[in-house]
């Protein structure tokens, strides 16, 4: 882990122009993420989570402060195709099939029909959809969209994976099942994750790295290191290890809520 | 269909039954002015007979609209001095001829506004100024009465020597494209940011977002507009017929109707028209129907 960090920021600061005046949506974020990490950020709506990820993604453009991602700016990176983007909806295309909604960055990319074909077939066992290439959007249930969508960031060779709230709309059992699945993607993939979300179990599962945040301004309260092995059956949510990390968790959120007020 | 066709015929039989009744106090007059002249004494029966068979009725009876229609089109092709069977081209007494002359203006006006329409909504959703600019003018355009512009489109190209199907299907176009417009751009626009936002994390260049993402988007939008579109052109290519001293078409039809009293000849083009609206807007139906199925998007 001696190389350069894949994600960096450094003094980051975000405010939105708004018509009740501006909003600081991001003061002093600083963090760097290794390569291979699988980081969650965890906090109340308004904290800024999904605002800090949307800026590595050069979706937002913080107004001071440094980020880099693979040493480079966003924006750089967003053109080297540094990074796959799962929104919180699945949002495939309705006219495209599955198979033709994984194959959209491939075509925008410029990969060759026999290339296309060869990881559009690779990502959909990844996610375990073989057998659904055909078929229309509409006639999957949305786990299997989300998991659709999945197999869409997977598609081309972005070695990060930034994940905002995916599996937020769906119920608890098809979540766990998802979650699961992510963390032995993540293992066959070895990607660098971000994760955002506010479920502290799914948080505390999933992650190497928990990067706690608070809202008004949104910021980081704490960061934890996961003493949890890479290795996670479901069954570890139960151990004494994983319940002390989610009541650090559930701390440092409480005490980012209660400056706040 | 055969649950939708019980409303749809009883509604049908209600409005010829209105018109037939409707038939008697609008021709009524007439009747009972010769029976005066003449000096009989009308009963009932027969002034309700005849209110459905005058030659010049002030409204003629469905029977009379609709051997009429027979007449002019299927009977004056086969057996007309100047038909389709005797002469081996169209009558110009026939609606069939007529009707082409206004179809052909209307689906060349047709095309074109359509066109136009894309284009600028394209350079709405794409070009801020054109935003801010083109959406003011397009409606100021629908403003002006077709009836007014008309006549200086058709005298206009006219001095320059174009006459016969462009002037019309200009008039046409100008009406065509307005829907389009509209719907188009709202079209454009119909993806969400988040689908937007993908695309840009693709680093996916306006045209491809514009051709994976915002083109089908559009596609109900488009058809939508296409319907209300076509039906416009075809009342513009008869607006466009009225001027040019009623040489052919179904606007000289009724033109030329009017000028002689021939209120069975109105009717008839009348409906000529409505049955050509209907086909054409049908015909787009069906299209939107093969095209949102193939793409998936049937509802």
């Amino acid at each position: 882990m001696s190389e350069q960090p894949v994600i960096e920021a450094r003094g980051l600061d975000l405010t939105f122009e708004t018509n009740d005046g501006p909003v600081q949506a991001l003061r002093d974020i600083n963090l760097s993420v290794a390569k291979g990490d699988f980081v969650s950020f965890i906090g109340p709506s308004g904290c800024g989570k999904t605002t800090f990820l949307r800026v590595v993604a050069d979706l937002e453009q913080p107004t001071a402060g440094t980020i880099t991602v693979n040493g480079m700016t966003p924006e750089a990176a967003r053109k080297a195709r540094a990074y796959g983007y799962v929104f919180q909806a699945a949002g495939l295309y309705p006219w495209r099939t599955i198979g033709g909604n994984i194959r959209l960055p491939l075509e925008i990319m410029g990969y060759s029909r026999d290339e296309q074909r060869r990881r559009v077939a690779e990502v959909l066992d990844l996610v375990e959809l073989t057998g659904f290439e055909k078929k229309f959007p509409w006639q999957l249930s949305g786990g299997m969209q989300q998991r659709a969508s999945i197999a869409r960031a997977l598609a081309f060779d972005a070695d990060i994976l930034l994940m905002d709230e995916p599996f937020g709309a769906l119920d608890e059992i098809v979540r766990d099942r998802l979650n699961e699945e992510l963390l032995r993607l993540w293992a066959a993939t070895s990607k660098t994750i971000g994760f955002v979300t506010h479920s502290i179990p799914e948080a505390v599962y999933l992650s190497t790295r928990i990067v706690v945040m608070s809202p008004r301004p949104g910021r980081i309260t704490d960061v934890i290191e996961s003493p949890l092995p890479r290795e996670r059956p479901l069954e570890i949510r139960d151990t004494k290890e994983f319940i002390e990390v989610a009541h650090r968790v559930r701390e440092g959120l409480r005490e980012g809520m209660s400056d706040a007020v | 269909m055969r649950r939708s066709a019980i409303p749809v015929l009883t509604v049908v039989a209600v409005i010829f039954s209105l018109w037939y009744i409707a038939c008697v106090p609008m021709n009524g007059q007439w009747t009972r002015d010769q029976a005066q002249r003449a000096g009989e004494e009308l009963s009932f029966p027969t002034l309700v007979a005849d209110t459905m068979s005058q030659d010049r009725p002030r409204l003629p009876a469905p029977h009379q609209v609709a051997v009429e229609l027979w007449n002019s089109t299927v009977v004056e092709e086969a057996t007309g001095r100047r038909g389709l069977w005797n002469t081996g081209s169209l009558s110009n007494r026939s609606l069939i001829y007529h009707g082409w002359v206004t179809l052909s203006a209307t689906l060349l006006g047709f095309a074109f506004g359509t066109g136009m329409g894309i284009l600028l909504a394209i350079g709405i959703v794409h070009n801020r100024a054109m935003d801010q600019s083109v959406m003011p003018w397009a409606i100021a355009s629908q403003t002006i009465p077709i009836l007014a512009i008309a006549p200086m489109i058709i005298v206009v190209f006219n001095a320059v020597g174009i006459t016969g199907i462009i002037p019309k299907a200009i008039i046409s176009a100008y009406l065509s494209f307005f829907p389009v417009v509209v719907g188009m751009v709202k079209g454009l626009r119909a993806p969400e940011v988040m689908q937007l936002d993908l695309m840009k994390t693709y680093s996916a260049t306006r045209a491809e977002v514009f051709a994976k993402l915002r083109w089908p988007s559009s596609m109900p939008y488009l058809f939508a507009s296409l319907k209300v579109g076509i039906a416009a052109s075809i009342v513009g290519a008869i607006v466009g017929e009225l001027p040019t001293g009623a040489v052919a078409g179904l606007g000289a039809r009724l033109l030329s109707g009017s000028y002689y009293g021939q209120t069975i000849q109105i009717w008839s083009a009348l409906f000529a028209a409505a049955i050509l609206a209907a086909s054409l807007v049908g015909l787009i139906g069906l299209i939107q129907r093969i095209t949102l199925k193939r793409m998936g998007m049937a509802q």
